[in-house]
């Protein structure tokens, strides 16, 4: 077989800009997922009984299915319900909820194993309810949940390729097309390979990093 | 939704069910394999099982079930779609249950080994016979985890053509123009899998359990 990476060398500006579309679309779904699941963590652990069996119904519903089907069914099966998307919006949505679930099982976790005495020393002092949250049970929580977190997050940047399907110009996207166009399909995808291994790497990386630095500010429980 | 697209679902749950199936047994055999590279004190055998790991938990399914399905039949190999899924499948959960694998290794009782050891059992014996039975026990819920991951990525192999539940789903939705109930439907169906397993999976994980580590 020929292996020749000139044939898709003549592509790299496409590629590098479907790199940072792909960079773009993990960054703002990881944003969004954090802000989501911290919201269904709060509202599943403050909200009442009838708010928690209903997100955990959604949570569970997001968890047990492939992301393939939630994203058909929101881009294809939505026009009929009146949620007309195009792509990239859908797309990010999808991601963006799916991201938001699993990370709001990793933030439940993570605030019910602050400890109790922690919360009860800073209503002592006289902290209200949204202090408390803001200056301890976030803070500390962060900590505890950044190994699990730092896995999703990870998670999302390889769950980004299958937006593909639904043909959102990220880098899978581009670079196989590049492939059906030149015919150099193994050149191409194993540049894609070479890339995502990459982004991955950095991300786990980053996220150690982060790990060690922020272990200075572990607590005995 | 009328019965029959229902049966028809029904059945390619059946094709999903099996594919995973495969998937997650011959992952566990080379899993295995490749977690005793890891772990090996050869340097280079250890080298390169890790480098696989890496590459195989770095790179996105649906990037490898590309490559696979591309580099096979360049390489000579001319296999059907369905079976390049499942090899892409295969090497992908093995690299993962090897890494679960390595743990469970590590955490196999010292003193077991030694005993095993004492009473004159060959390396091989002492693998077939004490490491590799508790490791596997110890292993179950990680296993168990990774099986659901599969089941969930299998329908990516719905994007090279395979048929089964996310390929019928989408054929349907295509012919019918009723995608919602199709997807909806289809959803319901890999629910349904996903929580026979971690049932399935709990039972055994207390079936299985290692008392007295």
């Amino acid at each position: 077989m020929n292996f020749d990476f000139n044939l898709v060398a003549g592509y790299l500006p496409a590629i590098g800009w479907a790199a940072l579309t792909t960079i773009g679309l993990w960054i703002v779904a990881l944003a969004a997922s954090i802000v989501i699941g911290l919201a269904i963590a709060v509202a599943r652990l403050h909200g009442g009984l009838l708010v928690e069996a209903a997100l955990r119904l959604v949570v569970e519903a997001i968890r047990g299915t492939p992301f393939l089907i939630q994203l058909f069914l929101l881009y294809f099966g939505g026009p009929f319900v009146g949620l007309t998307m195009e792509r990239l919006p859908a797309g990010l949505l999808a991601l963006s909820v799916f991201g938001g679930c699993y990370m709001s099982e990793v933030f439940r976790t993570g605030i019910r194993a602050v400890p109790r005495g922690h919360i009860e020393a800073a209503e002592c002092v006289g902290l209200d309810r949204w202090q408390i949250l803001r200056r301890i049970l976030l803070p500390e929580m962060m900590v505890l949940v950044l190994p699990a977190g730092t896995n999703i997050a990870v998670g999302l940047i390889k769950e980004t390729a299958v937006l593909s399907v639904i043909g959102v110009p990220e880098l899978t996207a581009v670079i196989s097309g590049i492939g059906s166009e030149t015919y150099a399909f193994v050149e191409a995808l194993t540049l894609l390979s070479l890339c995502y291994w990459a982004l991955v790497e950095i991300c786990a990386r980053l996220g150690r990093l982060a790990e060690q630095r922020l272990s200075l500010y572990r607590f005995a429980a | 939704m009328s019965w029959k697209l229902f049966t028809l679902l029904v059945q390619a749950a059946g094709a999903t069910a099996l594919f995973s199936a495969v998937a997650v047994a011959a992952g566990i055999v080379l899993g295995l394999l490749v977690s005793g590279a890891v772990l090996s004190h050869a340097k280079p055998l250890s080298a390169a099982a890790r480098l696989y790991v890496s590459f195989f938990r770095g790179v996105p399914l649906l990037v490898q079930l590309l490559l696979v399905y591309h580099l096979l039949p360049v390489l000579g190999l001319n296999v059907s779609s369905a079976t390049a899924a499942i090899i892409a499948l295969t090497l992908c959960t093995a690299a993962y249950q090897a890494e679960n694998l390595r743990g469970a290794f590590l955490s196999v009782p010292r003193g077991l080994i030694e005993a095993a050891e004492m009473v004159g059992m060959t390396p091989w014996q002492r693998f077939v016979r004490i490491e590799a039975p508790i490791a596997l026990r110890l292993a179950i819920p990680a296993l168990l985890n990774e099986a659901v991951a599969i089941l969930h990525a299998s329908a990516l192999i719905s994007v090279v053509g395979v048929i089964e539940l996310t390929k019928t789903a989408r054929d349907l939705a295509a012919s019918t123009l009723e995608p919602l109930p199709l997807y909806a439907t289809a959803g319901l169906i890999y629910l349904v899998m996903n929580t026979v397993l971690v049932q399935g999976g709990r039972f055994a994980e207390r079936r299985y359990k290692v008392r007295a580590a």
